[in-house]
Order: structure tokens, then sequence, then C-alpha cells
């Protein structure tokens, strides 16, 4: 966890404890905060933050660990979602628990990541990008249309009347009474996505010091030379796709629970690029960078709500319509992001290096080595 | 017994037939080079020894077991490791931690440490540069690594790959010299090299490739008397 830390604060043991504990408050108080000032709105925004911060740890995984780009990771999501909605809900009339259906989630999503992983265990870059992206379509098309024959998913109508998460036999979307304090149903989700937030992290800092982290590392580095350092890289990429999809299996079943409802429209190749933008603007690889890539990119476009009323209050009239102004700015966000921060919001100090050449750091390097050859 | 033997390997790319069955054999202790033009087949074979290439045809056996099947992965852990062609750093991670990745398959942390020490004391250069990226070393540098990786994975037999490629005349000297040392130290090493003079010089005996066919094997000594090998390799 001391990696989530800037460097200059790890060094003072009080201060990192003293900086966790803070840390831990204002996650604790978060909810209540954003309530008061910003309305119940806000704290559902929040938990759906949470919800992309599991997702985008994911796809870290596929991408930022072992450089495989997966285009195509919506479909763990969905296949998580859907596992869920079709035991959990009316339409079968099945209502297993969610403790139950939360880890078949993930393990179904896994076995799903080494379905996509296995054919594609030959390719690279571009072309497993557009293999992954298939992929990611086939599944989406699937769900839209396995309502005939046999009416497995219920088609673009989608499925309906979803469990909730019981918590003692009670739903938690009717919120918690804890005694002393009642908690609202978005209030108590928060608190779970929490945890399970908490425990991806926790999970992704070890793979990521783990011996699998450094052969996935040296695979996105060289493969060839990876098999050379004799690591299994046929296991350890189905490996990354299967963690991968876990995460996303973990988070559409929590997506199905909480929203109660779902259908193929969620889970658009536009979701896939929303999740990757998240992975690659904050910094790909670097956990801290990660979350706030996930974080920004979700509350971020949620301000755009504000801008109807203003334009209102301004001119009288909508001028300009939010939801088209939503696809402008992400792009130019985006544009200008690559342009001038390409390691991404917050990267790994090393990656930092790699992309600013010009820094004092690496031309006295280059000075070095020039000197060395002239020798 | 012969540490590691060919019987008639042959090697394909799709319907290019790279190899076409060659027989070698290499004793525990011997350094052995494989010289020959640009397309004889020299990194084929070498690959396919490796396991990065499967054999079309023949055998591989190692300490006396086939190892035709065997994937390149464990082979590396039966004691072949491979100094790839155009040396294969991991350029975005440090020295150190390249060297480390060498030792991927041990988990004995002294050993590994002792290891380390031998790899700088072999090349204090890249004690100098540990916490650099692999990346910006000199091409020299690069190869030195690459050699001081593999012999992280405590090798039987190291294979190296056209280690002089795209090096100053300088620093080639210097890399052969770290061969003849690491020789001496009593790896067993099988070298393919276009540089055939070199090639001959460090080793003991050679096999020269040709259209995918081995055309002479002999002592190194001879073969760099010999009027054909000269002609055609040694432009003498």
């Amino acid at each position: 966890m001391l990696s989530l830390l800037p460097e200059s604060l790890r060094h003072d043991r009080r201060l990192v404890w003293a900086t966790y504990a803070g840390l831990a408050l204002l996650l604790c108080l978060l909810p209540f905060l954003v309530d008061a000032g910003m309305g119940r709105t806000w704290v559902r925004i929040l938990d759906f933050a949470l919800l992309y911060v599991m997702l985008a740890l994911g796809l870290n995984i596929v991408v930022g660990f072992a450089g495989l780009l997966d285009l195509g990771y919506v479909a763990f999501y969905a296949v998580g979602a859907y596992l869920y909605a079709i035991l959990a809900s009316p339409h079968f009339g099945l209502h297993l628990p969610f403790w139950v259906l939360l880890p078949l989630g993930a393990a179904i999503a896994g076995l799903f990541g080494m379905l996509l992983g296995a054919p594609t265990l030959r390719l690279r870059g571009d072309y497993l990008a557009i293999v992954t992206l298939g992929f990611g379509e086939i599944i989406r098309i699937f769900l839209n249309n396995l309502n005939a024959p046999v009416n497995i998913t219920n088609g673009p109508q989608g499925i309906n009347l979803i469990d909730p998460i019981q918590v003692a036999g009670l739903p938690l979307s009717k919120g918690l009474d804890l005694g002393i304090l009642t908690l609202s149903g978005v209030h108590a989700h928060y608190y779970l996505f929490l945890t399970l937030t908490l425990l991806t992290i926790f999970i992704a800092l070890r793979l990521q010091d783990s011996r699998i982290g450094r052969a996935w590392v040296a695979i996105r580095e060289d493969e060839v030379a990876a098999v050379a350092m004799g690591i299994n890289t046929r296991n350890i990429k189905l490996l990354a796709f299967a963690m991968g999809a876990m995460f996303g299996g973990v988070g559409g079943g929590l997506f199905s629970a909480f929203q109660g409802f779902v259908s193929p429209e969620s889970f658009t190749l536009m979701e896939s690029i929303m999740i990757l933008s998240m992975v690659v603007l904050g910094g790909m690889g670097h956990i801290p960078g990660v979350i706030l890539g996930a974080v920004a990119l979700t509350l971020l476009p949620e301000l755009l709500r504000y801008i109807g009323p203003l334009q209102q209050s301004l001119f009288g009239r909508v001028a300009v319509d939010p939801s088209d102004l939503r696809m402008l700015l992400f792009g130019m966000g985006l544009v200008l992001v690559m342009l001038f921060r390409p390691e991404g919001l917050w990267p790994s100090p090393k990656r930092a290096r790699e992309l600013h050449p010009d820094s004092p750091d690496v031309s006295r390097q280059e000075q070095e080595d020039l000197y060395d050859a002239s020798r | 017994m012969n540490l590691l033997e060919l019987h008639s390997l042959a090697v394909h790319y799709g319907g290019i037939k790279a190899v076409k069955g060659i027989d070698l054999h290499i004793a525990e202790g011997e350094v052995v080079c494989l010289i020959g033009a640009n397309g004889a087949g020299k990194t084929s074979s070498l690959k396919a020894i490796a396991g990065l290439l499967p054999a079309a045809g023949g055998e591989v056996l190692f300490r006396g077991q086939p190892i035709t099947r065997l994937p390149a992965h464990q082979r590396v852990r039966q004691g072949l490791a491979l100094v790839p062609e155009g040396r294969g750093v991991f350029p975005r991670l440090t020295v150190e931690e390249n060297l480390l990745m060498g030792a991927y398959q041990f988990d004995d942390k002294p050993q590994i440490r002792i290891d380390l020490e031998n790899s700088y004391s072999l090349f204090p250069r890249l004690q100098e540069r540990r916490a650099q990226r692999a990346g910006t070393l000199s091409g020299g540098e690069q190869q030195m690594l690459a050699i001081a990786r593999a012999l992280m994975s405590r090798p039987r037999l190291l294979l190296l790959d056209e280690p002089s490629m795209g090096l100053a005349p300088l620093m080639v000297q210097k890399i052969f010299e770290t061969i003849r040392g690491i020789a001496a130290q009593g790896v067993t090493l099988l070298l393919v090299e276009q540089n055939a003079r070199l090639a001959l010089e460090v080793s003991q005996r050679g096999y020269v490739l040709d259209g995918g066919r081995v055309t002479l094997a002999d002592s190194s000594e001879s073969l760099l008397g010999n009027p054909q090998v000269r002609a055609a390799y040694l432009g003498a």
C-alpha cells in the first residue's frame, strides 16, 4: 500500500500513518459530506466512481501490466452483470444470494477471459486490439439476440427487477438501519463498493509485486526474451486475461444488483473505450494513476449536468445540449492530455522520465553515453 | 557424454526450408561455433535448439534426453540459455531488474545475490549502470547485459546468437574477450557468428553451414587454415 504515496512522504513513518488515517476518515465521511453539499445524486455518482475504479484496475492488469491492448473489456463486465441478472431475478424465477453470485460471476468472467485469451495468444498490438474489439461486440450482440428460440437474456428489453444485495435478510437498496445511524441505499452501497474497491487495490498491488507481476512486465517489454528467461508466456498471458476479466465480472455483478436492471445498451464499445481511457489517461500500469483516471472520468462528465441550467439562467434557453458537449469535451480532453502528458495524469516515476527525454536526468545519461563512445 | 546432440534437425518457415537436416554435437566444457553466410540457417538452428522454433524433423538431445518437443521455457529450466539475436534486453527495466529477470525460475535469494555479484564482477560496467534503464545503454553494454542475464539462469549450455552484430569493432573485441573469459570458467558455449574469424579464434571446433546443411565440420584451427573457408568466409 505504501507505493500509493508520493516518494517524499514515504520516509517519515508517522506522517505516512497520519496520511492514511486522514484518507480513511475522508473516505468514511465522504458520502455524508457529498450528500449535504451536493445532493444524493452525487452519492450515487460516487458509487459509480468506485465501480469504475474496480473495472479500470482490472483492465490495467491486461493493458498496463501485461501490455495486451484489450478493446473488448466490457464483455466481461457484461458477463458478470447478466450472470447476476439471470440468476437473481424473476426472469427465470431464480433468486440466488449475492454472496454466491459474486464469486461465481468472477469465476465465469475469468473463464470468458481465457476463452478470449486462448485464440489470441499469438497476436499483439493492433491485431489483438481488433480481435478483442470483435469479441466485445459478439458478446453484446449475443445478449441482444438471445431471446429466441429460448429466452435467456430477454433481448433488447433487458432484464428488470433484479434482486438487490441482501444484508441480514434485508435489501441493501432500501438502506441500512444501524441503530444509532440510518444509511440510505446509496450510502450503504458506497461502503460495500468501497470495501470491495480497497480489496481490489490490495490484490492489484500484490499482483504487481509478485513473480507473476514481473513475468507480465517481461512479456510487455519483450516476449521472445521473456520466453528465454524461462517464463511460460502462454499461461502467464492467459492468467492476465483471466485476472482482468474477474475484476470485470465482479464489477458487472455489482452493477446489476445496484441498478436493478441490465440491457445490452450498457455494454457498448464506447464503454470499453471509456474504461481504457481511464487507464491510459490516469497512467498506464500505475495503480494510483489508474484510480485517479477512473474517478476523474466518472465525475467530470457529471459536471455537465449543470451546463443546461447554467445556459438557461444566462441566455434564457438551452443553446447547446449538454449531452452533445460530453463527447466533444471528452475528446478534447483526451487529445490535450496525450499531447502534453502522454504518460498520463499520474504516471509511475519511471514512465514519466521515459516520455520526457528532454529532462535533465535523461540528457545527462545521453551525454555520458556519447562521452563513452568517443573514448 | 555429449551435452547437446542434433540428429538431422530440420527447420521450416512455412514452405521455406531454412535448415535441411544438420548433425551436431557439443561435449561438456566445449566452445563450438556455427559459421556461414546470411541465410545459411545458423540462427534458425539456434532457435530450434532453444525451442523458439519448432523442429520440422530430426531430434534434439540435451544431456542425453530428447527435448525436441519440450516448450522453450522448460528448456531454460533444464539449463539451456539463449542470448537472442539483437540482444533482446527489457528496455524499460533497469540493468539490475534485467539481471534478476534472468533468475526468474529461481527462488533462492542468497544464491541469486551471489550470481548477481558475479555478473557485476564479470561486467563492472553493468554495476556502474545498475539503476539505469537498459534501453539507454550503448549497444555493447546491452550485449553485455544480455549475456550476463543469460548467465543468471545458471546455464549448462549458453547459446550466443550473433554477439558482434551492430557493434563497433572495439566493442566487438571486448565482447569476445568476455566470451573467452566465460569459456575459461567452464561454461559450454555454442556461438553463432557471421564474423567467422573471431568465432573460430575463440572456439575449439566449428561447423560451416551453407544452404541449411553442414558443409564442413572440423577443429577451429584447421578451419582457419582451410583454403575454402579462407576464401569464402575469412576474406583472404
